[in-house]
């Protein structure tokens, strides 16, 4: 189990460095000049220009920009200041992450409620009408794109039956995300009910579960305990793993309720060229994605002890 | 004698069970019937069983995969998979009550408590992510209702029963972490638990080797007579039969060709099926000799051939044997004596037994 | 026993896609006649998402290559004087106008028609460069395993590190004329990443097939393993994944078209056209509407397509 451990982390260092290299790279190798757009239409001297580009040290060659990057960040937290008007990029991301943090723990929460209860009704009644229904209902989802998802839910619930505010309110209150939620978790959803059903339907027929029914235990203990304990496996894991990407996905989601939070921020970033913004923002995210898929690997030796004890 | 005779709880007198006066037999199969529906037809898996056990009697089905001897089993357990599998007809009396006639309740309190069943691969028949002691003392806790840690203590005594070295280090192992022949004598102690009247074991020893084969054997005989159980031992395999077994019924196609005892069974088959098994185990006296085997393959249940399915690889088969399905009809000496508990399925019984 | 070396989000993928060819092995030999794709075919044709699938699928592939077969109207000249955001005539089916027309007195159906092209393209074209980088990138790093499987298995997770939406948005503000080409790059450059996972994983698994030790045992050539024993038996798990993707590359296209940064106009595509909607929500739906309804469709069917191909294969699932 240790060295399961260990080993997980040393293979999540270079990926780490891999990964915020990739996006540094590509995110400094975008055309247009930052520091030019910092002086407008007026024109600036040449002298003054390099002087900028040397203080900011957007002169040096990328390896080494990246380098004093990841220093800065390692040693002492600091993700750089914002070209364009110097706020470090630190106080940005403060503002921007609960609203974020909050809407994705929304749509965790009913992803997994929802998703684990429909993949149990169809898993249990395989092949039946619950099952095809479903089926039916999560293929509509993941076909119908988040946008257009949100649009529908925006037009309906808030123009048509006024049953909300079109918009999230500055003062971003839990009730205002529940419609922004939904859209977000509507896909991973889909996904979750779609693996606990596989998941159950495989492991019914399963041996063990034969031996379960002919021990004489109540249906509900043949299925609670040893038809979940089992099935639940891949689920869990993949929930893990959604942490991270409802995160990144809220792009749109936040877009479409005028939400202020990371999504926003990262569309903004990339439109106004505000590469360390960006930088930070995606860093962050990819620790995100390491962080929970390193839980996530331990929570897999946690519920299956033949990983534990190989 | 118990197992759990320590605790003072249990009684210590092995029959009569339950201290009714029931004295027929302790299961009974009638004219079962088993059938699955498949995307490609129906399959007839089992075509008419008959057979019964007596307390204390070990009962060997045998036949090749395919026969319907695990189906027929798994109809007794309740455990098949109903659809695609149906039983149209027949009846399974469990001293003397039908069980196809109970509700879902009745039956699962007399799986694991009365009926138990020993399974082929101890691997994938114990859930892998619970620990043995946990899949053992779950017997108590939901027959008995006793608390988990009571539970685990008979676990363990369970364990040491069925002679598991260092029970109490290892009652916290999961199933993988155990050798092929420890995880057979879990699930034969977890078939014993609640010390039922009978126990089924599929195939228990096919997936061991042969000398761990015999010990498992060992051990499950030593415990029935112990408990003086029935016992219905599935096995395609004549040799593990000889020593353990009073009687023995050979399937084919879903149906009993031939029952016999044992031993008769061995010195004088009246069905060329069980003559064409019995020819096919080797033997040091025929050394450097072929070895015989039955031609052909077991029929496909979706298409079997009409008269005695065995008729395409029969050597002595007639027109008869295509066009009429031979009944199970007792088996007699050349000189009209019947021979007790003796039956065949073919219409040339007399040829084959005394020819 | 579970491969110790799987990460959990490898064991997820498996759960998602299905086995490989190794597992449905066991088949009784007198009836070999029907092989597992044989047997595929025979289950597909039976399966109503496969029927409603193809015929769909066979629409869009039509309409896509001529769609001047399903309208004669003009996709980007509108009369701004009679049509400006004409509303719908459902009434007249097949009409220019029975969709209605957008802000620029175009109609909606002829965009719609000729707007396919774009997805189809970005769809194909993605699915075939991330199916020949991914299938050949797993294929090494399954197969030979070891170092070479380590070192690709990082590059990978490098790549898959970045979330697939924000890469694929940076990736495009770096050019200045985003033509259909560009979006398929972008939308490659990280997407290659999953099918990566699922070959190699269906690699490993097929690689310990015991007619694969066989063929190594008679000692076959490493080209002849790979392409005539493992390539085949392997394939499953990569089409169904491929074709689920299919659908999710032209949800991207219209996501990232939408958000500005995909497709713009003078180019035709529904994600342009939806992104115009939106700016038109209140007043006029319709210009919304339709290239919404058009792109849940063409998604929808290749999605259905997929998960009809994933059943056929996976015997477990019958």
């Amino acid at each position: 189990m240790g060295r399961y451990v260990a080993r997980r982390l040393l293979q999540m260092i270079p990926v780490f460095l891999g990964t915020t290299f990739l996006i540094f790279f590509m995110v400094y190798s975008l055309p247009g000049d930052p520091v030019l757009g910092l002086f407008g239409d007026k024109g600036v001297d040449p002298a003054t220009l390099a002087a900028k580009r040397k203080e900011l040290g957007l002169d040096l060659p990328i390896w080494q920009q990246y380098w004093n990057y990841m220093t800065n960040i390692i040693l002492h937290f600091d993700f750089g200041n914002q070209i364009r008007n110097g706020r470090p990029v630190t106080e940005v991301l403060g503002d921007a992450f609960p609203i974020t943090l909050q809407l994705a723990a929304l749509a965790f929460a009913f992803e997994l409620i929802f998703g684990i209860g429909l993949g149990v009704i169809a898993g249990l009644k395989a092949g039946r009408l619950a099952d095809n229904a479903v089926l039916i209902f999560t293929l509509l989802i993941i076909s119908i794109p988040v946008f257009v998802l949100g649009f529908i839910i925006k037009m309906v619930f808030a123009f048509e039956l006024g049953w909300m505010a079109p918009n999230v309110s500055n003062e971003q209150k839990w009730s205002e995300l529940i419609a922004p939620a939904i859209v977000l978790g509507g896909l991973s959803l889909a996904y979750v009910a779609r693996l606990t059903r596989t998941s159950m339907a495989e492991n019914l027929r399963a041996d063990y579960m034969r031996t379960a029914i002919a021990k004489g235990l109540p249906k509900r203990r043949v299925i609670g305990v040893h038809l979940m304990r089992n099935s639940m496996i891949p689920v869990v894991t993949f929930l893990g793993t959604d942490i991270g990407a409802l995160m990144g996905g809220a792009v749109v989601t936040e877009g479409i309720f005028n939400v202020k939070g990371v999504g926003g921020l990262i569309y903004e970033s990339i439109t106004r060229r505000e590469g360390t913004t960006l930088v930070g923002l995606v860093t962050i995210l990819v620790l995100v994605y390491l962080a929970t898929s390193l839980l996530i690997d331990l929570l897999y030796a946690v519920l299956d002890p033949r990983i534990r004890y190989a | 004698m118990s197992i759990i005779d320590n605790t003072g709880k249990t009684a210590t007198v092995p029959a009569p069970r339950d201290g009714d006066d029931y004295n027929g037999p302790l299961l009974e199969v009638r004219d079962l019937h088993v059938e699955f529906h498949t995307r490609d037809g129906v399959a007839k898996a089992v075509n008419g069983v008959n057979y019964s056990v007596n307390a204390g009697e070990t009962l060997a089905v045998l036949g090749e995969s395919g026969s319907g001897k695990s189906v027929t089993a798994q109809a007794i357990m309740g455990i098949l998979d109903m659809p695609p599998g149906k039983i149209p007809q027949g009846e399974i009396f469990f001293r003397g009550e039908d069980m196809l006639k109970m509700s879902y309740e009745e039956r699962r309190k007399i799986r694991g408590r009365k009926i138990a069943m020993i399974f082929q691969d101890a691997l994938s028949s114990l859930n892998p992510v619970l620990t043995v002691g946990y899949q053992l003392g779950e017997m108590y806790r939901v027959h008995h209702g006793l608390s988990k840690k009571e539970a685990k203590a008979k676990a363990i005594e369970l364990m040491d029963k069925v002679k598991i070295p260092a029970a109490a280090a290892r009652v916290n192992d999961y199933p993988h972490q155990f050798s092929g022949g420890m995880r057979q004598r879990i699930m034969i102690a977890m078939a014993l638990a609640l010390e039922p009247d009978l126990i089924i074991a599929d195939e228990p020893t096919t997936a061991l080797d042969v000398t761990v084969q015999a010990q498992v054997m060992d051990l499950l005989a030593e415990l029935q007579r112990e408990y003086n159980m029935g016992l219905i031992l599935i096995t395609h395999d004549l040799g593990v039969v000889a020593d353990v077994a009073d009687k023995i019924a050979v399937m084919y196609a879903g149906r009993i060709v031939e029952t016999a005892p044992v031993h008769e069974l061995y010195k004088r088959p009246a069905h060329p099926y069980t003559r064409g098994l019995l020819d096919s185990i080797p033997r040091l006296d025929q050394k450097g000799q072929e070895l015989y085997a039955i031609k052909g393959l077991p029929p496909n249940l979706l298409r079997v051939p009409t008269g005695c399915a065995f008729n395409p690889r029969c050597p002595k088969a007639e027109d008869i044997c295509r066009t009429e399905i031979p009944a199970l009809a007792p088996v007699a000496e050349q000189d009209g004596t019947e021979l007790p508990g003796r039956g065949s399925a073919c219409h040339f019984w007399k040829e084959t037994i005394h020819g | 026993m579970p491969d110790v070396t799987k990460t959990a989000a490898e064991a997820v993928e498996d759960a998602i896609a299905p086995p490989s060819a190794a597992e449905p092995a066991p088949q009784p030999k007198a009836e070999k006649a029907r092989s597992l794709w044989g047997d595929a075919w025979v289950d597909l044709r039976r399966n109503p998402y496969f029927l409603v699938s193809s015929v769909l699928i066979f629409f869009l592939l039509l309409i896509a290559a001529f769609p001047s077969l399903f309208t004669s109207a003009s996709p980007t000249v509108g009369d701004l004087v009679n049509h400006y955001l004409g509303k719908p005539e459902l009434g007249k089916i097949g009409s220019e106008g029975w969709l209605g027309y957008d802000g620029q007195g175009r109609s909606v159906y002829a965009r719609l028609i000729h707007g396919t092209r774009a997805s189809v393209i970005v769809g194909i074209c993605v699915t075939l460069i991330v199916t020949i980088i991914g299938g050949i990138m797993g294929m090494i790093a399954g197969y030979f395993g070891g170092i070479i499987d380590a070192v690709l298995s990082r590059v990978t997770d490098i790549f898959f590190g970045i979330p697939f939406l924000l890469g694929a948005m940076v990736v495009l503000q770096s050019f200045t004329e985003r033509t259909i080409w560009v979006v398929v790059f972008a939308l490659a450059f990280l997407g290659w990443t999953q099918i990566t996972r699922v070959m190699r994983g269906a690699v490993i698994t097929v690689k310990q097939a015991d007619y694969v030790q066989a063929a190594k045992a008679l000692g076959a050539g490493t080209g002849r393993i790979l392409f005539r024993h493992i390539l085949p038996n392997a394939m499953a798990p990569v089409i169904v994944v491929a074709t689920i993707a299919l659908g999710g590359y032209i949800s991207a296209e219209a996501t990232l078209s939408y958000l500005g940064l995909g497709l713009s106009s003078p180019i035709v595509s529904w994600g342009v056209d939806i992104s115009t909607g939106v700016t038109q929500i209140r007043t006029a739906q319709h210009i919304l509407l339709y290239p919404s309804i058009m792109l849940s469709i063409t998604v929808l069917a290749f999605i259905m397509l997929g998960e009809a191909v994933r059943n056929a294969l996976d015997p477990k699932l019958r």
